[in-house]
């Protein structure tokens, strides 16, 4: 990954508390995956900011280098890696994800 | 696409303990639902005990063979 794109990630990821890398947008998830992101978070009542991976292939393979992770979607907040959608879904039903959210965005 | 047989053995050769189940969501095996308990999970964030799996699998997601893999990780007991 060059510099560049190192740089516009950090820059995406700090932009917004809650940061989603995604296939399509939020009105328009390419993906089950990326819609089960969009559908918690909305579900959970945050708002957050998105970017869609298909639509630029420098973001979408340097963000699996960035976060060492291989897969789509992908979720910040507050600037680190939280997961994707497996960890989420897992969070989400435990009650952990709302709690977590919650105590992140207060401080 | 890879056979459900291949994502275990790879699993299990970074994992030897490991107890893996696959599930073929679409029959066409590149959609995967992969179950995985392993000891060597213990103490680690689930971020990181899913890294251990990828890592596993790094070249069939790099190619997409595996397109979508929908991952559940525990410890024993």
């Amino acid at each position: 990954m060059d510099s560049q794109t190192k740089e516009r990630i950090q820059t995406l990821i700090q932009s917004s508390p809650i940061f989603v890398f995604m296939k399509g947008t939020k009105l328009m998830p390419q993906c089950g995956f990326s819609n089960n992101v969009v559908q918690i978070l909305n579900a959970l009542g945050m708002s957050f900011e998105t970017f869609d991976v298909l639509s630029d292939m420098e973001i979408r393979q340097g963000i699996k280098d960035f976060s060492e992770w291989p897969t789509i979607p992908q979720v910040y907040v507050k600037g680190e890696f939280m997961g994707g959608s497996d960890i989420l879904i897992e969070m989400y039903n435990s009650g952990e994800l709302k709690e977590k959210l919650e105590i992140e965005l207060a401080s | 696409m890879v056979q459900s047989e291949a994502v275990s053995s790879a699993i299990r050769r970074a994992l030897p303990d490991a107890q893996v189940s696959v599930e073929d969501l679409t029959g066409g095996g590149d959609h995967l639902q992969v179950t995985v308990v392993s000891a060597q999970f213990e103490g680690l964030t689930r971020i990181k005990q899913h890294q251990l799996v990828y890592g596993a699998l790094r070249e069939d997601l790099a190619s997409e063979a595996i397109h979508a893999l929908a991952l559940t990780t525990s410890t024993p007991g």
